[in-house]
Formats: structure tokens, C-alpha cells, sequence
């Protein structure tokens, strides 16, 4: 409709005039509502009107700020954060709708601020994903990080104050005591942030330091959360269930590794990284990572948590992919943030819908709780089977490449790694569904069924489920996992042009 | 007398400080609650327009030299207006209107109305004496204006009384120690004088080289840097800091958190880079040695002292010391973009300090308390004032868009450019005492927000001619954490200038 450019520099203003919008609207809670999907809609449209340009290999910039002499916020659209701003966007629009089930069904006080709060984070979200070099990156991560913390903090009682003072404490405090000197030194050391096809800090820097630059910015970059700096993300599900879902699956820890594959790609450059041999210590931390989280999850019987540490894993799988720096792994690390999203949004999605509908966060309450909502547990599943990696899903493939990557780069232990990391997976998710249907509800005992005889447990009469805003969002994103299996190659497609130089 | 010396703004560099000077004793006879403020308002408003006046001309073609009385230096007094002066001149006379915009009201509080007239005449004469400090050129006339300053700032102080008795003793603290500060620079100037024979700070620094090497001269800079520390309230002369700032009335905390220590920087770097030298300050003194210890001892041990603050305004206070060692950390740091740090960080927190004494000046005005246990649930009484307290605590913590970022950018980059092990280590500091800034700035958000309002409390905010005021200050910190070519740019220009004159 307009210039690439204009689209590019809509996708942050949208969702700020929207805040605004939704803050004048305030004493009229179904406009507020109306703003913020229409809001959604517009900017999920505006971002897909990005997404021709970038494959014919465009690369429109925008200057929003010369902030230090040398130094400009500017926005860049490339095909990582193409994808990333598409995926985020457009889970926005379905997050919206649950939004408004979950807060109206759970009676959820200051509903306004929390709305513009989440219209900021994504505003942040888009900074994030455009962002042309690593100073207008940093910016907007520490926005991201300093609007959520209202949203986290939702219910101001004591729980929510220690969940906050945690999830600031270590977003702060590795952003700016880790994330902003490695910046610093690496403007230092190139004289450019930019971010730069092949990197920018080849020949600049000696082994020695880029060593320590990626140590700065690995765990500078906490939103990434790799051991043991993930405690955050546990603290963090204090939060309303829209704001785990969207934030704390999708756009908080997504923006992290998002930031991860950035860095790794445009400044340090993924050949620099193989020759420096830099990055081999981080293979094992996410590989450590991955294996830890996994088995920190089976010992979680609050749902919420078990899918925090869940994420924790799945974000070291990007991590581990950046850290091969081979293309393979690359591109099964940005599909990973694809296919993650939305598999661990629909888990989400059904913990609050199971919150909303019966009040319960803990695993072991959950018997036969498909008997009553059936829908919502089958959408567990397949968000579930899509997060192991299991055809055909969306998140097998992201596994697959990383798998090709491992090959690739001769690392038949991380293969193992994979390996067991799956069953991990499987271990811990399926469970919760396989008891939730075949189970007998909590207090009730089931008469044993002769040999021979066939018994339903189902029955029309029990269902009961969340109200419509709370159910439909997960059935939205679990077939999205379906469609995605299909949708895989013209992602890759249009992340390949990043990968070989 | 060239002719063009009749025309008006010839006159601007005598007219900044004799304005205020003027207006004091007229203001001091003035009645009623609101002709001294609005007379005192016009005055500083007035010195604000002359020192814009004058740092364009200063920008467009160079430094200023006036004649005073038409008498030629180094006979004569001589004002000089370059870069960095021209630049502290509007910093001082623009925050001087701005907080006198909020003054009107929350002095009625806090001052008898029968000492009004007074109160702004010491005002006045505080005024005078920072514009005077920064334009002179001359070190015997500095000591003047820094008597002028100091005298009218303890009067000031005391005023506090009303609200709390303690203000006494801090004024007499204040007294005293500025006193010895003032003294020391006093004789520090004497020596210099019986070396040199003139007073003319371009004249001295002209003569310098010859004499740098003598004992007379050692002891003068001696005298001289820890006479400037104790007024600047560098750790550990900063003793007298934290009382007068808490108990001093709210408007003159926020006068003076953004000018009065700024002043004290600002001679401190004119004496160390244009009178003794880079040279002869870093090599031969070797005060990187003695002033960066200082510095990092300060901004660690003052942001950790400031979190165990109950007094929002002592909490601010102790965050103002630990504020000054980044601003000697960056000269100590002695190379340009050191100094650029430095000076970009004089603006940057004059401003944001301001603001957030402003907003707590407006907490105050409503609740009649500074201690955080009376300011539970504050966020919810007074939503506009807190968010403004928020916006301005992140300028501290140097979040980016606020102007605290692109001090610490400048500050690490100096840092990393001075390299080693030093360099390293002083980052990794600086990040530490950022990172303290978070602490005592989110132990007060905790309180505002996550505690509940005492029983009876209703939701009521400052009036507006506090809100608007505070907010410019809040407002326009985020301006100059974003268009950052003035502060920057005039911050590089002056390091530029006052590396290049060595």
C-alpha cells in the first residue's frame, strides 16, 4: 500500500497508538477490547505487507534517531527478523481474543494498563525485530524488558513482588552489566554496530577476545535464558496466563534468541565463529541446558512451571544451533523459533483455559480432566507432539535441521543430545495428557470393566469448558502446528539468503 | 571603546551575573506571596535568555572576552565565555527558571510568608554566584562568586527550619566545611599569585610552564584540587551533602542537586585542563592517581550507602555524591572522551536529578513527608507524580533513551579506550554501581507501588503548577536522552577545546 520503508516504521507506531488509543478508551471496556484487536489485525496486515518485499531480497531501512554521533537507531528488515516480527504479529491477533476471555473470565483488576502494557511489548517486539544495529537492539530489548515487568507484577501481592524483583534483578542486571559493555567494546573495536552480512568483528578481534565478547553476550543476553540464568523465566509465570503465553513463550524469550542468532550471524559472523573455534563452550552450556531444563521439568507438578522449564530447553535447542555455526544448524535454530512458538502458545493457551474453567495449576489435580475438556486437552496434545518434534508437525523440522546440523558438524554426541532431549520431552508432556483422559477425575473410582465388555467414559453431559475466547485461541494455534509442517520449506527459503554467504 | 560596545548584547557577559545581583536586594523588599517569586523568576528567566544569547555567539565565533569597567586584563577583570563556561551558563540560569516555575506554590508550604522577599533575594544571590563562577576569568573573582554562592546557599539551607530543625545543623555543617573548602582554594590562590604576580586565569595559565616545576606551585594545586573536592562533595569530603540536600526546602534541593555541585566540577576542570595543564596535572601531579580512586570509592560506596536510605531526599542525595565520581572519573580518566563523559554528564544529571527532586518536592507538598514509610502505595495516590519518579529514577540507572545511557556510554567508552587492566576493571565497576542504582531506585517503586495505602488515604495529586513544571524536567530528560547533538555535541566541542589548549 505504502513504501516498504512506511510499513516497516507502521509496525512500531501501530501498536503505540493503539496504547494510546487504549487508554483513552478505558471507561468503555468492549471499545478497549475493540482497539486492541483492531490494533492486532493492522499490525499482523502490515507486517505480511513486508513480507513480499524481503523474498525478492529487499532490504528497506529506516532512520528513526541519530542518538550518539556515529551511532543511529535505525530499523532493517532481514529475513530473520522478518519471520520473527510475522510470528510474533500474527500470534498477537489470537492472543487478543484469549486475552479477553481469560481476564474477563478470572475477573482480573486494572485490565487497561495491562492491555497497554502488552501493546508496548510488542511495540518493543517489532523494535526488536527490525532492528539495524546493535545499539537500536539494545534499546528496545531493555523497553521489552521494563513493560513487561507491569505485566508480570499484575497481581501486586507478595508473590508477584519476589516474581518481579527476579525477573528484573537478572534481566537488568545481565542487559546492562554484560549485554551493554560488549556492545560498547565491540563499537570499540569495529567502529560499526551494524549489523553485517558475515560479520563485523572479523579481523578485529583476536581469538582471546571474541572468546570473552561471545561469553559477554551470551549471558548478557538473558532473555535467551541459558544456565544458570534462566531463573527469570519460572518467576516470570506469576504473571496472567495471556502474558506467559504470548511473552514469556513467544515474544520475551524469542526476542532473546532472536537476539542470540543476530549476534552470531551479523557481528560475529558464522565462518569467524568456526575458524576462532570461539563458540565451542557454548555448544555445551545449551547442550547442558537442554538436558537440565528437561529434567527439571519432570520434577514440576505446577503446569505453568513445567512449561517454563520446558521453554528453557527448547530456547537452548536455538542456542545450541547458533553455536554449531554451521547453516544447517542455523536455519533449524530460526525455525526453532517458529515452530516453538506455536506449539508452547497453545500450551499455554490450555493451562489458562484450564485455570479459567476449574481453577487448577497443579499437574496431579489434573485427572480426567479431558473427560470435561476434551478440546482443550486435545489441543495439549498436539501442541505437545508438535514440541517433541513428530510428524506431521510443525516442530519436527526444526529438529530434523538440527539433527542435519550435528552431521554436519561432525558432532555425533549432540546428536545423542537430541536424542534424549526428545524423550525428555515426551516424558514430561505426554503424561499430562495420557492422564487426563485415561485417569478417573480426582475422588472418584472407577468400577474395573469385565474382560470382554467395552465401557465409554466419555460423555456429552460432563463437558464443561472455558468460556469460547479461552478455547478457540488453542484450537487457532494447534492447527497452525499442523499447517506448519507443510509451510516449512518457504521458510527456509526465505531465511536461506542469511545463510550462505 | 570600539562603538559596537554600547549595543546590548556587547553587555551580555556582564549583564548574566549583575542581573541577579540587582534583582537581589530590590527582591528583598518586595511584600506578599507572589511578587518576590514572580519578580525573582523574570530575573533568572532573563539570565537564561542572555546565557542562551551567549553560547550562540560562543558556538558561531569563538570565545568571548569582556573588559570589566574597560579596564584591559591582566589588570583589569576580565570575563571570558568559551565553550564549557557558555555551556554550565545555561545549564545553571535554565534549571534556575525551571525550578522557580515550580517554586510558587511549594515554597508558600515550606517558607514563612513574611521571609519570602528574603528567601528569594538569598536565591537570587546563589544564582549570581554560580553564573559569576563560570564566567570569570579571573581566580581571585571566582573566589568571590564562590563566597556569594556559598553564603546565600547556608541561608537557603537553614530556611528549611520550618519543616524540620535539623536543617540548622546541616546549614552549620555546610558552614563550616565549605568554609575550610573555601579557604584552602583561598590559598591556593594567594600561592599562585606570589608565583605569577596576576590573577587572570589566561594570564596564569600563560606564565605556568615556567613555574611548574616549583614547591610553592605543588602546594598551591594541592590546595587548590582539595579546596575544589570539599566544595564539589567529592567522596570522602561529601559529609556535609546528604543533610543540607534533605533538609533544605524542597526547591532549593532541586536547585541545587542540578547546579550547585556542577559548579565545583566545572572550576575543578577549568584549573586541572586550562590552567595547570594536562601536562602538568596528569604527569607531573599525577592526579589520575589520587582522583580515580576517589571516584570509583565514591560512586560504589555512595550507591550502596544510598539503598539503605528511609528519606527519599537523603536516598537522592547520596545517589547526587556517587553521581559525582562518574564526573571525576571521566576527567581523571584525562583523555577526550573522558572529558566528554564528564561534561555530557554534568547536563545529563542536572537535569534528571532535578526532575526527580521536583517530583519528590511534589510528594511532599501533598503528603508533608519525605520518609518512604509515610509514602506507601504513593503509586496509586498520586499516579502522575510516581510515574514521573519512575521515568526519572531510570534516567539514573542510565537506561537507554534516558541521557544516564549516554553518559555511561561515553564514560565505558573512555574506560575501554584507557585499555588494561585499569580500563577493564572500571567497567566492570561502573556496571556494578548501575546496577546498584537499580536497587535504590526499585526499593522506592516497591514501596509506591506494591504497598498499600494507609486507611483514609484518598488519591490526590500536586496541582498542576507543580505537575507541569516536574514534568518539563522529566520530559525533557528523555529529550536529551534521544536528540542527543546539543549535549553531545557541545560536550565534545569543549573536551576538544580544553584538550587542544594544553
Amino acid at each position: 500500500m505504502f513504501a516498504l520503508e512506511t510499513h516497516v516504521a507502521l509496525s512500531l507506531i501501530i501498536p503505540l497508538v493503539g496504547a494510546i488509543g487504549i487508554a483513552i478508551t478505558s471507561s468503555a471496556p468492549n471499545i478497549r477490547e475493540t482497539v486492541t484487536l483492531v490494533t492486532s489485525v493492522l499490525l499482523c496486515l502490515n507486517v505480511f505487507s513486508i513480507l513480499p518485499g524481503i523474498m525478492d531480497g529487499a532490504e528497506p531501512a529506516v532512520l528513526l534517531v541519530e542518538l550518539l554521533p556515529d551511532i543511529a537507531l535505525t530499523l532493517k528488515v532481514e529475513p530473520l527478523g522478518m519471520t520473527f516480527a510475522a510470528v510474533a504479529s500474527s500470534l498477537w491477533i489470537i492472543n487478543s481474543i484469549y486475552s479477553i476471555g481469560y481476564m474477563r473470565g478470572n475477573n482480573e483488576p486494572r485490565q487497561t494498563g495491562f492491555y497497554i502494557c502488552f501493546a508496548i511489548a510488542i511495540a518493543a517486539t517489532m523494535g526488536v525485530a527490525f532492528s539495524g544495529n546493535l545499539l537500536t537492539l539494545f534499546v528496545f530489548y531493555e523497553v521489552l524488558t521494563l513493560s513487561t515487568y507491569p505485566l508480570v507484577t499484575h497481581k501486586k501481592n507478595a508473590d508477584a513482588l519476589k516474581g518481579g524483583r527476579i525477573y528484573l534483578g537478572i534481566l537488568i542486571g545481565t542487559s546492562i552489566g554484560l549485554f551493554l559493555p560488549a556492545i560498547i567494546w565491540t563499537w570499540t573495536l569495529a567502529g560499526t554496530v551494524d549489523f553485517v552480512k558475515g560479520g563485523i568483528l572479523s579481523g578485529h578481534a583476536g581469538a582471546g577476545v571474541t572468546g570473552v565478547l561471545l561469553f559477554l553476550f551470551m549471558y548478557g543476553i538473558g532473555k535467551a535464558a541459558l544456565m544458570p540464568i534462566h531463573r527469570w523465566l519460572p518467576a516470570a509465570m506469576v504473571a496472567p496466563t495471556p502474558v506467559s503465553a504470548l511473552l514469556h513463550a513467544v515474544a520475551v524469550v524469542k526476542a532473546g534468541v532472536f537476539s542470540v542468532l543476530k549476534v552470531v550471524i551479523y557481528i560475529f559472523g558464522i565462518d569467524f565463529l568456526t575458524e576462532t573455534g570461539a563458540a565451542e563452550w557454548l555448544t555445551w552450556v545449551a547442550a547442558y541446558t537442554l538436558i537440565a531444563a528437561s529434567v527439571v521439568a519432570l520434577t514440576k507438578d505446577n503446569l505453568k512451571a513445567r512449561l517454563a522449564y520446558s521453554t528453557i530447553s527448547q530456547l537452548a535447542y536455538v542456542v545450541l544451533g547458533a553455536s554449531m555455526a554451521t547453516s544447517m544448524a542455523v536455519a533449524g535454530g530460526a525455525l526453532q523459533i517458529v515452530m516453538h512458538a506455536f506449539g508452547k502458545i497453545t500450551l499455554f493457551f490450555c493451562a489458562g483455559a484450564i485455570y479459567t474453567a476449574v481453577h487448577k495449576t497443579e499437574i496431579s489435580d489434573m485427572r480426567g480432566l479431558g473427560r470435561q475438556m476434551p478440546i482443550t486437552f486435545i489441543a495439549f496434545l498436539i501442541g505437545s507432539l508438535s514440541i517433541i518434534g513428530l510428524p506431521p508437525l510443525g516442530g519436527s523440522w526444526s529438529k530434523f535441521y538440527l539433527m542435519l546440523g550435528a552431521a554436519e558438524a561432525d558432532e555425533i554426541y549432540l546428536m545423542i543430545v537430541l536424542l534424549v532431549s526428545s524423550l525428555l520431552n515426551i516424558a514430561y508432556l505426554l503424561p499430562i495428557v495420557a492422564r487426563a483422559f485415561f485417569y478417573p477425575p480426582l475422588g472418584q473410582i472407577e468400577e474395573p470393566t469385565p474382560v470382554g465388555y467395552e465401557k465409554s467414559d466419555f460423555s456429552w453431559r460432563n463437558i464443561q469448558e472455558a468460556p469460547l475466547f479461552c478455547v478457540l485461541p488453542p484450537v487457532l494455534t494447534a492447527l497452525a502446528c499442523v499447517v506448519l509442517f507443510f509451510l516449512a520449506d518457504p521458510i527456509v527459503r526465505l531465511i536461506e539468503p542469511i545463510l550462505t554467504p | 571603546m570600539a562603538p559596537d560596545m554600547l549595543s546590548m548584547s556587547s553587555q551580555f557577559p556582564i549583564l548574566v551575573a549583575i542581573i541577579p545581583l540587582m534583582a537581589a536586594p530590590v527582591c528583598a523588599l518586595l511584600r506578599g506571596r507572589n511578587a518576590p517569586w514572580a519578580f525573582t523568576t523574570i530575573a533568572s528567566a532573563f539570565a537564561f535568555y542572555v546565557s542562551l544569547q551567549l553560547l550562540l555567539t560562543v558556538a558561531s565565533s569563538g570565545p568571548i572576552s569582556y573588559e570589566l569597567g574597560g579596564w584591559a586584563p591582566p589588570w583589569g577583570i576580565e570575563y571570558v565565555v568559551d565553550l564549557l563556561s557558555g555551556f554550565l551558563l545555561v545549564l545553571i540560569s535554565g534549571i534556575s527558571t525551571g525550578v522557580l516555575l515550580f517554586a510558587r506554590e511549594s515554597v508558600v508550604k515550606e517558607i514563612p510568608t513574611s521571609q519570602l522577599g528574603l528567601f528569594f533575594a538569598a536565591y537570587l544571590l546563589a544564582l549570581t554566584g554560580m553564573l559569576g563562577i563560570c564566567i570569570t576569568g579571573d581566580a581571585f573573582n571566582v573566589f568571590v562568586f564562590l563566597e556569594i554562592m556559598s553564603l546565600s546557599s547556608y541561608a537557603l539551607i537553614a530556611m528549611g527550619e520550618r519543616t524540620d530543625k535539623r536543617a540548622l545543623t546541616a546549614a552549620f555543617q555546610y558552614l563550616i566545611i565549605g568554609t575550610v573548602g573555601a579557604t584552602f582554594y583561598l590559598i591556593g590562590v594567594g600561592l599562585i599569585y606570589m608565583m605569577t604576580g596576576t590573577l587572570n586565569i589566561a594570564d596564569i595559565a600563560a606564565r605556568f610552564p615556567e613555574i611548574e616545576g616549583t614547591r610553592p606551585i605543588l602546594a598551591a594545586a594541592g590546595f587548590i584540587v582539595i579546596g575544589l573536592a570539599i566544595k564539589l562533595a567529592l567522596f570522602p569530603f561529601h559529609v556535609w551533602l546528604p543533610n543540607s540536600y534533605t533538609y533544605a526546602p524542597s526547591i532549593i534541593t532541586a536547585f541545587f542537586a542540578g547546579t550547585a555541585t556542577k559548579v565545583g566540577v566545572y572550576l575543578l576542570i577549568r584549573f586541572i585542563f586550562t590552567v595547570f595543564g594536562v601536562n602538568y596535572s596528569f604527569t607531573g601531579l599525577e592526579l589520575t592517581d589520587i582522583l580515580l580512586p576517589l571516584a570509583v570509592l565514591g560512586f560504589l560506596s555512595m550507591s550502596a550507602v544510598a539503598i539503605y536510605q528511609t528519606n527519599i531526599k537523603r536516598l537522592l542525595a547520596y545517589s547526587s555524591v556517587a553521581q559525582l565520581g562518574y564526573m571525576i572519573l571521566g576527567l581523571a580518566l584525562a583523555s577526550e572522551s573522558g572529558l566528554t563523559a564528564s561534561i555530557v554528564h554534568i547536563f545529563n544529571h542536572a537535569i534528571v536529578k532535578t526532575g526527580l527532586f521536583l517530583s519528590v518536592g511534589c510528594m511532599f507538598y501533598v503528603v508533608g513527608s519525605n520518609y518512604l514509610k509515610d509514602l506507601d502505595g504513593i503509586g496509586r495516590r498520586m499516579p502522575i507524580t510516581t510515574f514521573g519518579f519512575v521515568l526519572g529514577g531510570l534516567g539514573l540507572i542510565g537506561v537507554p533513551l534516558t541521557p544516564g545511557f549516554i553518559s555511561k556510554w561515553y564514560l565505558v567508552v573512555a574506560a575501554l579506550e584507557k585499555g588494561s587492566f585499569i580500563g577493564y576493571g572500571l567497567v566492570a565497576l561502573l556496571m556494578v554501581s548501575s546496577l546498584l542504582a537499580v536497587i535504590y531506585i526499585w526499593r522506592v517503586v516497591e514501596v509506591a507501588y506494591f504497598r498499600d495505602p494507609p486507611d483514609g488515604a484518598e488519591k490526590e495529586e500536586a496541582p498542576m503548577s507543580l505537575l507541569v513544571p516536574t514534568w518539563l524536567f522529566i520530559l525533557g530528560s528523555f529529550y536529551f536522552g534521544i536528540e542527543t547533538s546539543f549535549s553531545v555535541g557541545m560536550a565534545k566541542a569543549a573536551a576538544a577545546f580544553l584538550m587542544g589548549g594544553a
